[in-house]
């Protein structure tokens, strides 16, 4: 499978010269099937122009939410297959014990806030509570669990093949733990993460800015650098970057990270754009 | 491994920040962890005593009701809550590990996750003065 970094900064979209490089657009992941299945992770701002790119021989696309603030779903009412008659769009988010994902998504894709209504799209729409436990989209093998963050949130496991991802963007494993990591199995997303290919996780703050966020659903870096290798991943890309970290911040926090000690994986950051391919590429 | 489900998680974090004793157990009945303030009562620390199967806490702390009669298992306020997925009070007599025996008051609701999920139940339990 091959994935691919479309959106990849945490809580607001900051275009500009300052972010350039990582990357302005909130959370959207392409993940691409070695048959061509499309499965797009959060609908966050970078997902519009991953719209443009889905061609239309892609008769099915799958948008696995793992949560419903803003910053994941801002995206989608500019995802342009919504608006192609043919197309055959599912969205799955987290279940809810009040109201259906339709009605939840409904709240934002609705007047006033937004100009179109959900049942205006003219797309073939179909909303489903993600499965805590496992299911399949194509020869994809998905596996969820719900994660620590404010609200329901969902994060994912993806395997084909031998090939497996973790995405984890918003998470805060290390709330009220004294020594972090602990246990394993008592480790929010450690089975998710286990041994993984490639883990993108949320990396928003630095240790110094998490302490005045505890409780916020995000991670610093070392703590993410710890749930790493802790879960003995292959392959780390810290993403959900914090708007107010600019390339220059970013590269210096990257920096001393991987000066500091040698890490028992690849780190390579988030940066909006980048593509990684597990397992052997498809032949053409 | 086992993966404790978050809420479980967040659960014995939750308890382990409170100063009420609380007693936390998986769907199966079997206990997953009781905090500082509980051990004060179970006259065990937990770190010694680990995760344990329902029939042998339910037992160990030889449950008896005020009058001194044994209470089974399904007496128990944190089995019912886990059996009938309710909550449920009683008042009745535990001997510690430390031999000291103490009347509390059990107070146990089950832990219902998203999706029908039973994910174990709870009890928040206090010392009593004998009546």
């Amino acid at each position: 499978m091959r994935v691919t970094l479309w959106g990849t900064r945490g809580s607001l979209a900051v275009p500009g010269l300052e972010t350039v490089r990582y990357g302005g657009n909130t959370s959207c992941v392409e993940v691409r099937g070695d048959d061509g299945t499309l499965v797009v992770l959060d609908a966050g701002t970078g997902i519009r122009r991953l719209g443009e790119a889905v061609t239309s021989e892609v008769r099915r696309i799958d948008i696995l939410l793992t949560h419903l603030h803003m910053d994941h779903i801002q995206g989608l009412g500019f995802f342009e297959p919504l608006i192609r008659p043919d197309q055959e769009v599912h969205i799955w988010g987290p279940p809810s014990t009040t109201l259906n994902l339709r009605s939840r998504l409904a709240r934002y894709l609705s007047p006033p806030l937004f100009p179109i209504r959900l049942r205006d799209l003219p797309c073939r729409l179909t909303f489903h509570d993600v499965p805590l436990g496992g299911f399949e989209i194509g020869r994809l093998q998905i596996t969820t669990a719900l994660v620590i963050h404010p609200g329901p949130t969902v994060g994912y496991r993806i395997v084909e093949n031998n090939a497996s991802l973790a995405y984890l963007p918003d998470h805060e494993p290390a709330l009220g733990v004294d020594h972090f990591p602990g246990e394993p199995g008592w480790t929010s997303g450690f089975a998710l993460a286990a041994g993984v290919d490639l883990l993108i996780h949320d990396a928003q703050f630095t240790a110094d800015e998490y302490l005045l966020h505890v409780g916020w659903g995000h991670s610093a870096l070392p703590q993410t650098i710890a749930f790493a290798t802790k879960a003995a991943v292959k392959r780390l890309v810290p993403f959900h970057h914090d708007p107010a970290h600019s390339d220059q911040v970013l590269d210096r926090l990257f920096e001393e990270v991987c000066s500091a000690s040698a890490l028992p994986f690849e780190l390579t950051p988030g940066n909006e754009g980048a593509s990684f391919q597990l397992g052997k590429p498809r032949l053409a | 491994m086992l993966q404790q489900a978050v809420e479980v998680i967040l659960m014995r974090q939750l308890a382990s920040y409170l100063a009420m004793p609380i007693f936390l157990v998986d769907p199966g009945g079997n206990l997953l962890f009781y905090n500082e303030p509980a051990e004060a009562l179970l006259g065990h620390r937990y770190g010694e005593t680990g995760e344990m199967p329902l029939a042998e806490w339910a037992q160990i702390f030889q449950p008896t009701s005020a009058d001194g009669s044994p209470l089974p298992p399904e007496a128990l306020p944190l089995v019912i809550a886990l059996q009938q997925h309710r909550a449920a009070h009683l008042a009745f007599q535990i001997r510690g590990l430390d031999g000291v025996h103490r009347m509390i008051e059990a107070t146990a609701f089950p832990l219902e996750g998203h999706g029908g999920r039973h994910l174990g139940a709870v009890a928040i339990f206090w010392e009593v003065s004998p009546s």
